[in-house]
């Protein structure tokens, strides 16, 4: 194919553009991971962009990894992760499997109050209250129980399922097979591919959510890992024994009081970055999904 | 002759649960969810019309009328958080809509696969990375000795702290939303893209247009479905910023443009304790985002019919 000039000048600029976009967008983390190998004390009085790290040393990971509460926050968003993830799962499959079935006298209503919450809800407050009145405020159970199901997320299952020949469980009820059956030994293993995405999604939201915690949990020892890191970076809670007050842009006295944000900000982010390859791969075949059905 | 009586309703329920018997004790749990985590704290809303007391409950606090919804329209900050609201939300939509749409066209002028893979994979990235990181990198970035000042202080500019000026929020807010979700939302325009006939753009060249003139007549056309549909969407939500990512970043001193109606909920409520009166601010902000969705998405059947429901 023929080119003009004016069309080969385009695609190098688009070329240009997108190297510049990946380098923008990826930057900011080469930029903590070198902060986080730093030393505090030169990091404070570096300027410019980092290439390298400062007087390289992983003393803020030593001190990262001696922290109570670091520790605490990870093992709080395993333990989360390991009850709420199979909750999060078999409800989503039960409720896929209801929304893709036909002739239940009662399935308009109750699809209806699924959908329903998807657009509206009791929000903040109620939804505070509430968990206090249930007497979940300061368990684990108040990050795991509400919002165990995602109703969006049945959706992409029940997509997945209606792909299912009918016929195969057509022929299961004749074999006088019921819906246990058919649902948990036909169904189930021919959409695994989608069941590993909607774990994943699950397990990322996880991962990634702070705020409940921040509002149904009182103990620091309870709080998840992106909570704790909260509370270190955007409160600057002195959190970290041996430090004097920190100040914006003043000296500080721990020589890891700066660093150490860096390293927490880069632990708790390798998790997601080592599912990313999956995540990719199958969250875009999920918006897809979600856009074709949705 | 039809002899067949009709089934009474009873006994046609009676089959139906008898029928699907396992299809409905599968969900009871999730019933049970529904109205415990969904319905219940949706019924509490009521305590918006109720001066809630804890030690009553729900059910029996007082009724108040419309008394939090009144004070709220008297309330020293009902227009900065109204405003604020709306105006991030404008903006995100003003620069935050088109930028995936130029993402998605330029990804589709690249010639090699693998780069535009290699772009995508990249871009999407930030997307999944938890908002109190990117919310700490913003911060660290920001602070008077971070990074953009120092690029500033390489130009000359002096250095401040910047999320401390709230004349700098809204423009921090909308360009690292753009930055964190711009390779992402482009996906389903990409895919809206793969829809497109060929055939088309070949008769286009056959007729000499240029790249250019395809995309405008050709690409353009194609994905304005998908683009009306998801501004439609966008545009319900206008007054639904939500708490987050502000709470992440904001602080006093930029309460004047930071400031919005979700943080002030979660202040009122949850910092000050004032249940009835926060909660009628959400409700109010929630009645809000319906309404605008259903306006639109009536609005949008009428002009191109396209709509969500």
């Amino acid at each position: 194919m023929r080119m003009s000039r004016g069309q080969k000048a385009f695609n190098v600029f688009n070329i240009a553009f997108m190297v510049l976009l990946m380098i923008v967008t990826l930057y900011p983390f080469y930029y903590v991971i070198c902060a986080s190998f730093s030393s505090s004390t030169y990091l404070q009085v570096h300027r410019g962009f980092l290439i390298t790290p400062v007087k390289a040393t992983i003393g803020a990971y030593k001190k990262t990894f001696n922290h109570a509460l670091i520790l605490s926050g990870f093992a709080n968003i395993f333990k989360i992760m390991i009850v709420a993830l199979p909750i999060n799962l078999l409800v989503t499959i039960v409720a896929a499997y209801f929304m893709s079935q036909r002739g239940m006298m009662f399935k308009g209503p109750i699809v209806f109050l699924m959908m329903f919450t998807m657009f509206f809800g009791g929000g903040l407050i109620p939804s505070y209250l509430n968990i206090k009145q249930l007497g979940l405020y300061n368990t684990l159970w108040a990050l795991i129980l509400p919002g165990c199901l995602s109703i969006y997320n049945a959706i992409i299952m029940k997509t997945a399922m209606e792909a299912v020949p009918e016929s195969l469980s057509e022929s299961a009820y004749i074999d006088g097979a019921n819906d246990l059956v058919v649902l948990f030994r036909i169904l189930v293993p021919l959409i695994i591919p989608t069941l590993a995405v909607i774990l994943l999604y699950y397990g990322v939201g996880h991962w990634n959510s702070w705020f409940p915690a921040t509002v149904y949990l009182e103990d620091n020892t309870k709080l998840p890992i992106q909570a704790v890191l909260r509370s270190i970076v955007i409160e600057n809670e002195m959190l970290l024994g041996g430090a004097t007050e920190v100040v914006e842009g003043e000296a500080y006295a721990n020589d890891y009081t700066e660093t150490i944000k860096y390293a927490v900000i880069v632990i708790s982010t390798i998790p997601i970055l080592c599912v990313y390859p999956f995540l990719q791969r199958f969250f875009v075949k999920g918006v897809m999904i979600g856009a074709v059905k949705g | 002759m039809q002899t067949a009586r009709r089934a009474s309703l009873g006994h046609r329920i009676a089959r139906d649960l008898q029928r699907h018997k396992w299809k409905y004790i599968l969900m009871i749990p999730i019933l049970i969810y529904l109205i415990l985590f969904c319905y219940k704290p949706m019924y509490g809303l009521i305590i918006a019309f109720k001066n809630y007391k804890p030690a009553l409950g729900f059910a029996g606090s007082k009724w108040v009328g419309l008394k939090y919804f009144k004070k709220f329209f008297g309330d020293y900050y009902f227009f900065r958080i109204l405003r604020n609201t709306f105006l991030i939300s404008l903006y995100s939509i003003l620069w935050g809509f088109p930028a995936p749409i130029l993402l998605a066209l330029m990804l589709n002028e690249l010639r090699g696969e693998r780069f535009k893979r290699t772009v995508q994979t990249v871009t999407y990235i930030p997307h999944f990375i938890s908002m109190v990181v990117i919310c700490s990198i913003i911060r660290q970035f920001c602070l008077s000795d971070g990074v953009f000042n120092d690029i500033g202080a390489f130009f000359g500019a002096q250095r401040t702290a910047l999320l401390q000026k709230p004349g700098y929020f809204r423009t921090i807010y909308v360009a690292s939303g753009i930055w964190q979700e711009i390779g992402w939302s482009s996906i389903i325009y990409l895919a809206a893209l793969t829809g497109i006939d060929p055939q088309l753009y070949e008769a286009a060249e056959i007729d000499g247009a240029n790249r250019l003139r395809q995309t405008w007549h050709i690409t353009l056309p194609g994905i304005m479905p998908t683009i009306i549909m998801l501004l439609i969407l966008r545009m319900g939500s206008i007054l639904g910023v939500g708490y987050e990512k502000i709470l992440l970043l904001y602080n006093e001193t930029i309460y004047e443009t930071a400031d919005v109606i979700s943080t002030y909920v979660y202040r009122k409520g949850l910092i000050e304790a004032n249940f009835s009166y926060s909660t009628a601010v959400g409700l109010f902000n929630s009645i809000i985002n319906v309404v605008f969705l259903v306006g639109t998405n009536l609005i949008s059947k009428k002009v191109t019919d396209i709509g969500l429901f």
